[in-house]
């Protein structure tokens, strides 16, 4: 048949799935995840040989490990992203009861390797944190709610994603763990502003994080020197953000040179929460610059495709799965920037963590999966232009 | 908008009348409205995904633009921003006396603390150190470098000598702090009034000098305001005065054997203290810790002229007299029956001597008799009396810029009956500081109005209330004068300077109840010049004994007036009075013939 209109996407029977998968995939999103990958192992060379000398390793110890991490993350990726909406709302169903599971037994098995916040599961050769595990299941899960919702006779999807949302901040707020917590709670709010929530909601909501926040402070004292730390006028030069504001000023514009970086030495989180600054202060300004705009094009390429959706699901699931990701970049980035307050958060791809990766792995992986190009239905979509209202 | 059934019932009936399956066409009617409702969404959904976007778009860039903010600016020396450090303002300021003389101001030192982690070798730091300070002990010293700590404070002042020393042991984890310490060049002078200063929160760059007494501590926010940037306070102390003050009487002090002495010399118009000593004292650059135990009179921290709440005798039976003065009830040559002793229920009261039947009642002064001044008192009354002596400040603690000013709450009797009428008249069953009794002194013969003691420099004489009308004042000093030209105070003439004064001799109580027979606090108050006063000096002496006659004597007359007189001769040229001299007779005419 022939393509009428320019832009239509003809729906080839029997075709085979690489091909296939290849023609549909986001490849920019895609180009961008293997970029920041490959920064990510670039800046293990330079950060994490501290650390292996620390605990006393080999000096790519922990590089040898992100790579492999990484290839499994990666592997998880392409696999999930060849896989129908369907299947990945299966995968994505199944894989949130188990970690749901994994997040609810944390208080019994887990262990905080005395940093604090019981966030673990040790299996010895590696540490797995169902948190991170849980992000891309609870997004699917949560939309698919969502989206049952929007039918007609359907269940109430909204309440019970709430409680759902509700329940795990619950766990995670015990641990503790607010950074998290409060990735869950934003992920699932930007699904419901997109599924339709009315806007006056979604300023009370807004209200209640901001007062819940209120609450955290008075009551944790973990949380409120971190914010006392944050809105201080001064830097106290000895802190962690003290170490990373100082290594991004000596980094300047073009950095200090490869392995000249000093920061690394001082800083215990220099290859995880704090990679930006290592890399800020060895490459300079330029490296950040080129992390932030790979980010930005696969926030930005994935939204540009998922507007077109016309399934409510795969269009909630997708801007779930994107916040998620986005919003860990930005909070990691501007903690390094002393734009927010010092909160945990790794940077997707790059910093060195198996569990982050891989779990990042597969959100990315279930995220190009619903945003890969199908056919939308009626002829008249191609001659309206995108984001004319209702 | 039209509601379209699921299932029309038209097509149903149709449906089943061709033998289909009706709910197919409700599924094909859900289907329907389904696709027309994801459109409905979608197109809700467009503009929400584009703010989104536009979101991260924004939160993006802002990140990449602090980011070049932050990687453009200039790397600057890191400010110690740590809880330690901040706030910490070292200056203090400097106190002057009245003329702007130093007592109290700052120098640099250092302080020494130790980093263990730095050292290199611990066992022979500490030993070098314990050689330096011998009060350290090398055991100890070497525990706390090989414990877990990180840190640790050695010494907190340092001199240069000893700071070369420990320079030269060269250890790295050896450092210095600068520090400013507090300095009071002039020692022991006035060192009740100035109180002391230690350190408060301390950082290694820097640590706070607090008051920790007198005034250092009254005023410390004052010293301390960065916004008085660093002027200095002007107390109303005169520097040489004190020193000739503390000298004299430390001197009187030995001579009359007393177990401790205390003056007070005050500007009777402006309240200023210009004088106020209190023996023993101490050196506020190594201010005594405060002894535990013992009899809190005896610690040379206890400030006589303040804390020392005694009775003061005689020296109150002025008040009695003035008032009846003020009042109208009796004039200077009004005669008082002075008939002894005086009975009053189950109490006696007596004179030291026995001055016949009746005095004039500046006799009644001169002569210091308690059954005279009772009976004025019986006179006035409770009511009376008490209001009288409040407006005296006799009543509430003094209004002293020191911290040890709250101590001063004068003792008063539990039930003022008219016994207790009767003996406060004449200083018993009452009791007061000594600065209590200058302040009210003051009040008296400076023409009649209030004056509250300060110990701040004032510009000018205070407009205090009125307490006594100007001619009952006058009398008053001539009272006063009376008493030391041919009274009990006979030794407290003083050439040129009309001193005028009043003694007083009480005995000591017990702390078991009673008095002591052979232990006595002995007051002179006194005023010079008497005919123009211009400054009030009390000299109290604890437990003096005089012993050049062939009984002991503890009276007053003998043992506070003469330290006092000494005083004045030795304070008043420095205070800038001139002395009156009877002028020479003029030179008469002689004739002479040749």
């Amino acid at each position: 048949m022939t393509e009428m209109v320019y832009g239509t996407l003809s729906v080839r029977e029997n075709e085979p799935i690489l091909p296939r998968w290849w023609r549909t995939v986001d490849g920019w999103a895609l180009s961008s995840v293997f970029l920041l990958f490959a920064i990510g192992l670039l800046l293990g060379l330079a950060a994490s040989p501290p650390l292996a000398a620390r605990n006393g390793l080999e000096p790519f110890h922990y590089v040898q490990r992100q790579a492999i991490f990484g290839g499994m993350a990666l592997v998880a990726m392409l696999v999930l992203s060849m896989m129908s909406p369907r299947a990945v709302r299966r995968i994505g169903v199944f894989g949130f009861v188990l970690a749901f599971a994994a997040l609810a037994l944390l208080p019994a098995f887990g262990t905080d390797f005395g940093k604090g916040a019981v966030r673990w599961f040790s299996l010895g050769f590696a540490a797995v944190q169902p948190s991170e595990f849980l992000k891309p299941g609870f997004v699917i899960m949560a939309a698919w709610l969502l989206a049952a919702g929007l039918e007609i006779n359907g269940p109430p999807g909204r309440t019970w994603s709430l409680i759902l949302t509700l329940v795990i901040v619950g766990l995670l707020a015990i641990q503790p763990d607010f950074g998290q917590a409060t990735l869950f709670l934003f992920g699932w709010g930007v699904m419901y502003f997109v599924a339709g929530a009315p806007f006056l909601l979604l300023t009370g909501l807004a209200g209640l994080v901001l007062f819940g926040g209120m609450f955290a402070y008075e009551n944790s004292e973990h949380f409120a020197r971190r914010i006392d730390g944050f809105l201080s006028a001064e830097v106290d030069p000895t802190t962690q953000i003290g170490y990373a504001a100082n290594a991004i000023r000596e980094g300047g514009l073009f950095g200090v040179g490869v392995g000249e970086g000093q920061v690394k030495w001082s800083l215990p989180d220099a290859h995880t929460d704090f990679i930006i600054a290592v890399a800020a202060e060895e490459y300079g300004m330029v490296l950040i610059v080129l992390i932030i705009a790979l980010y930005a094009v696969i926030v930005l390429s994935s939204l540009w495709r998922l507007i077109r959706e016309r399934d409510p699901f795969i269009r909630l699931a997708g801007t779930g799965l994107v916040t998620v990701f986005g919003v860990q970049a930005l909070v990691n980035m501007g903690v390094a920037v002393r734009l927010l307050p010092a909160k945990g958060m790794t940077l997707p791809f790059v910093s060195y963590g198996g569990s982050s990766l891989i779990a990042m792995g597969i959100v990315m992986g279930m995220l190009f999966a619903l945003t890969r190009s199908r056919p939308q239905g009626e002829l008249g979509d191609h001659f309206r232009p995108v984001g004319a209202g209702r | 908008m039209i509601r379209m059934p699921l299932r029309p019932l038209a097509r149903v009936l149709d449906a089943r009348a061709r033998g289909e399956n009706p709910d197919a066409i409700e599924r094909e009617n859900i289907r329907r409205r389904h696709y027309e409702m994801h459109d409905r969404f979608r197109r809700r959904s467009e503009g929400r995904i584009l703010l989104l976007g536009a979101f991260f778009l924004a939160a993006f860039a802002a990140v990449g633009a602090r980011l070049g903010a932050l990687a453009l600016s200039e790397p600057r020396e890191p400010r110690t921003a740590s809880a330690a450090g901040v706030g910490i303002v070292a200056q203090r300021a400097d106190i002057v006396d009245r003329r702007g003389r130093i007592l109290a101001t700052n120098i640099g030192t250092y302080s020494l603390y130790a980093q263990p982690p730095l050292m290199v070798d611990k066992a022979a730091a500490a030993q070098a150190l314990a050689g330096i300070f011998p009060d350290l002990d090398e055991r100890d010293l070497l525990s706390k470098f090989s414990g877990k700590r990180k840190f640790l404070w050695v010494r907190k002042k340092l001199s240069p000598e000893q700071m070369q020393a420990v320079h030269d042991i060269g250890d790295p984890g050896l450092l210095f702090g600068p520090r400013e310490m507090r300095l009071y060049p002039n020692g022991r002078l006035a060192a009740h009034v100035l109180g002391g200063a230690s350190f408060g929160r301390e950082g290694v760059s820097a640590a706070e000098v607090i008051g920790v007494a007198g005034v250092e501590r009254a005023l410390d926010d004052t010293l301390r305001d960065p916004a008085n940037g660093g002027r200095p306070l002007a107390l109303s102390l005169d520097l040489t005065v004190q020193a000739a003050t503390r000298r004299v009487l430390e001197g009187g002090m030995k001579l009359m054997n007393a177990r401790g002495a205390t003056a007070v010399l005050m500007d009777v118009h402006t309240g200023e203290v210009i004088a106020l000593v209190s023996l023993p004292d101490f050196d506020p650059n190594d201010r005594p810790r405060r002894s535990l135990g013992g009899d809190p009179a005896d610690n040379p921290l206890f400030n006589r002229a303040v804390q020392g709440v005694y009775e003061l005798g005689s020296t109150y039976k002025i008040f009695a007299a003035a008032q009846a003065l003020d009042l109208g009830l009796a004039s200077p040559d009004t005669m008082i029956d002075t008939r002894g002793p005086l009975r009053w229920g189950r109490y006696r009261i007596r004179d030291f001597h026995d001055y016949g039947d009746r005095l004039s009642l500046t006799d009644v002064i001169v002569k210091s008799s308690n059954v005279g001044i009772a009976r004025v008192a019986q006179q006035i009354g409770a009511g009376r009396q008490q209001a009288f002596l409040k407006s005296l400040g006799l009543f509430e603690p003094l209004p002293l810029e020191m911290v040890e000013a709250k101590g001063s709450r004068p003792l008063l009797p539990a039930k003022w009956s008219e016994i207790s009428t009767m003996t406060v008249s004449y200083g018993h069953g009452i009791s007061a500081s000594p600065v209590h009794l200058a302040a009210a002194y003051a009040t008296l013969v400076n023409g009649g109005t209030r004056v509250r003691p300060t110990l701040l420099r004032q510009d000018g004489p205070q407009q205090g209330e009125r307490v006594v009308t100007p001619e009952t004042s006058r009398q008053i000093r001539h009272m006063l004068r009376q008493v030391v030209v041919r009274g009990t105070a006979s030794f407290g003439e003083v050439a040129g300077y009309e001193v005028g004064g009043k003694t007083g001799t009480a005995d000591k109580p017990k702390p078991t109840g009673g008095y002591y027979d052979d232990k006595v606090i002995a007051t002179f108050a006194s005023i010079f010049p008497a005919s123009d006063p211009r400054y009030v000096l009390v000299v109290t002496l604890d437990e003096p004994v005089e012993t050049s006659g062939p009984k002991p004597r503890r009276t007053a007359g003998w043992t506070a007036v003469p330290v006092a007189a000494e005083i004045i001769r030795r304070v008043a040229p420095l205070l800038d009075l001139r002395p009156r001299i009877e002028p020479l007779r003029p030179p008469a005419v002689t004739l002479t013939g040749n």
